[in-house]
């Protein structure tokens, strides 16, 4: 594929991304089979919006936000970033040294905060590491930039929560610092994987209302990968719905969520429970189950368990995503 | 309407290292023959500790210090183990969370719900019982054939069919069931969420479905029962409490939780974390977070009553609330 010169204000284009893993193969003994966790994956992120990727586990949306932020190699494609102090990179190729200058544009906040913390650090040796690993500032600068970092993300007085370790914190505030260390080193991109799903109720909305106040404020995109609808309907301009490693359907949020043109988007969007006994949703029911992609057959992926499936579908090759007018892409044989 | 289970103040302790953990405090509620009753919250509100007291399967260091649950009139808490083998699986079976860790990797799903079929009815026989696990099986929409097979082998969503399969074993009176579908994918819980309620309709069992998700709340339940810091906060009717959300936190509970239908609306924030039950506030526990908090709430514990003064009959309805200055009028 060809490298598209920026003329818009896009920040992130993935094209043609790929991750296979090979299984059942062995230190010596060549690979059989691959599972085809990520399988040509295009989409376009704007500067300072943010795209929802939703799917059921297992879908390849936590390995498409491994990859761009360079946690996983692709197998195939292009990240491109177009970022106005590094210039316009191919993510996919950066490697070394260069690939230390790009982390300070793209950074990562996991899903579990009782995980993706060192236990034997304080909340400032966390928060500062980005700092030190890039050689940004001396110590007073670096403290100065942390404290006022604590206090954005609401973990206030800062300097009662700077020398704390993680198990005198809570699942909310542990979240703060794990986004207090993912903005400190002033990203333009940042993916952010289940950040509030190990959350409670209450405690979630600050966390998601932080989020996007520090979006607007830094000029941050989001990649939020969720399997919840109704979070990426709070968080994301644009929606993104992912099925055994191929987008089905991407569109803006309401237009997605009000009609839904794939039936896995359907499907997906009935299932939701509605916190309100007073409305009825409206059923779709497909068959069967989710399955590992190893060795795919060339044919559209939802096939086997799709209503609306035919012999057109089963002997052309996986539907690409196209748009089907507004901007709002699906790939089906049937639409 | 049948009273079949009646839970009395119940008072319940964690002995820890660093002092008493009040989990749960003067709980009160009501169950009638078929009905079924959501109970949320937040984590450390206190909903499993009732489940498993409940069951009589606390932990060593959980005390039940004052209350008691009346299971057709018999007192569970005053119990002898012989006794309670009777009552539990045959008159209460629990659908535990983590349907991986309810089931025994190296026996077959079969001989497990086997297990519980000849310990909880005696004279049994093994026909009989793969007679009975097949019906089981095919209830909640797993194929009979599956029984022979071991619990890896099956998919999350089968387990946790399983896993209800067990617990319908023995045609319990009562089921609770624990966030059965917390771990699972919006699809798979979707169609076990209305197994579940289908089998307690046509089996007319009582149901206390225990989750933190409002939403699977509201799809499941007749009524629905909002815990808050080892409290009882607010119960009504599913759709009542919905309609007329009457305790602040209920309120705060609903307006955080987004939906995919309807308008968007902004979604509130609830200032604050719940707090410490090693000490919990003084009066009402919701306090510190309260917008409407005064002086008696942060000294006295607002009663569980009826909302508009009716008297207080049975739990099993009416709309009860405990709080000093509960919501009028406000709807969502």
């Amino acid at each position: 594929m060809t490298q598209t010169p920026y003329t818009d204000g896009t920040l992130v284009r993935v094209e043609g991304l790929k991750k296979h893993f090979p299984v059942g193969g062995g230190v010596f003994k060549r690979a059989k089979s691959h599972i085809y966790a990520v399988d040509d994956v295009n989409f376009a992120i704007e500067r300072g919006k943010s795209l929802g990727l939703v799917g059921e586990s297992g879908c390849g949306k936590t390995t498409t936000g491994k990859m761009l932020a360079r946690l996983h190699d692709p197998t195939d494609g292009h990240i491109f970033l177009n970022d106005a102090e590094v210039g316009q990179v191919d993510l996919a190729e950066v490697k070394g040294a260069q690939l230390k200058t790009f982390r300070r544009r793209v950074q990562m906040i996991f899903q579990d905060p009782y995980e993706s913390l060192n236990p034997r650090r304080t909340v400032f040796d966390t928060v500062v590491e980005p700092l030190v690993v890039q050689g940004i500032g001396d110590l007073v600068e670096r403290e100065e930039r942390v404290a006022g970092l604590l206090d954005l993300v609401g973990l206030t007085p800062a300097d009662t929560f700077m020398f704390r370790f993680p198990h005198e914190l809570s699942g909310g505030q542990r979240q703060r610092v794990a986004i207090a260390r993912a903005l400190i080193i002033d990203p333009t991109f940042i993916v952010a994987d289940e950040p509030t799903s190990m959350l409670d109720v209450s405690i979630r909305i600050g966390v998601m209302q932080l989020m996007q106040e520090l979006a607007d404020r830094f000029e941050v995109s989001y990649l939020y990968i969720t399997h919840d609808l109704a979070v990426a309907r709070y968080m994301c301009q644009d929606i993104a719905v992912m099925y055994l490693g191929k987008l089905v359907e991407m569109a803006e949020t309401e237009e997605l969520l009000a009609h839904p043109l794939h039936p896995y988007t359907q499907a997906l969007i009935s299932a939701v429970p509605i916190p309100d006994p007073r409305l009825k949703r409206e059923m779709l029911e497909i068959m069967g189950g989710i399955a590992q992609p190893i060795d795919p057959p060339a044919h559209c992926r939802f096939y086997d368990r799709c209503p609306f499936a035919d012999n057109f579908c089963r002997d052309n090759d996986h539907p690409s995503l196209e748009d089907k007018g507004n901007g709002h892409m699906v790939a089906c044989h049937k639409i | 309407m049948s009273l079949i289970l009646s839970v009395h103040d119940l008072t319940m302790h964690y002995t820890t290292r660093k002092g008493e953990v009040s989990a749960v405090d003067n709980v009160s509620f009501d169950l009638a023959k078929g009905q079924s009753l959501g109970l949320v919250g937040e984590s450390g509100c206190g909903k499993t500790s009732i489940a498993f007291a409940l069951m009589r399967l606390l932990p060593e260091n959980g005390v039940i210090k004052d209350g008691y649950i009346l299971l057709n009139g018999r007192d569970i808490v005053a119990m002898d183990y012989a006794e309670l083998l009777k009552v539990r699986w045959r008159k209460i079976a629990m659908v535990f969370q983590a349907a991986m860790n309810a089931l025994n990797p190296v026996y077959t799903v079969g001989q497990q719900i086997t297990e519980a079929l000849e310990l909880h009815l005696s004279n049994i026989s093994p026909a009989q019982a793969r007679e009975r696990i097949a019906i089981l099986f095919e209830l909640v929409g797993l194929d009979p054939a599956l029984m022979d097979r071991y619990p890896h082998e099956f998919s999350g969503g089968m387990r946790q069919r399983a896993v209800i399969a067990m617990a319908l074993s023995c045609s319990p009176d009562i089921i609770i069931a624990d966030e059965p579908t917390t771990a699972l994918d919006v699809i798979v819980q979707d169609r076990i969420l209305k197994r579940i309620r289908e089998l307690q309709r046509e089996l007319n069992m009582a149901m206390i479905y225990i989750s933190h998700d409002i939403a699977v709340i509201a799809e499941v339940s007749d009524r629905i029962g909002v815990m808050y810091a080892g409290r009882m906060a607010e119960m009504a009717d599913s759709a009542d409490i919905f309609e007329h959300p009457t305790h602040p936190y209920t309120y705060a509970l609903m307006g955080a939780f987004p939906s995919i239908k309807g308008k968007r609306r902004d979604l509130k924030t609830l200032p604050g974390e719940p707090p410490d039950l090693l000490d919990p506030p003084l009066g009402c526990r919701f306090h510190p977070r309260c917008p409407y908090a005064t002086d008696v709430c942060r000294e006295k514990q607002p009663d569980f009553m009826p909302v508009n003064g009716a008297s207080r009959t049975d739990l099993t309805q009416g709309h009860y609330v405990a709080c000093w200055h509960p919501m009028q009028g406000v709807t969502l």
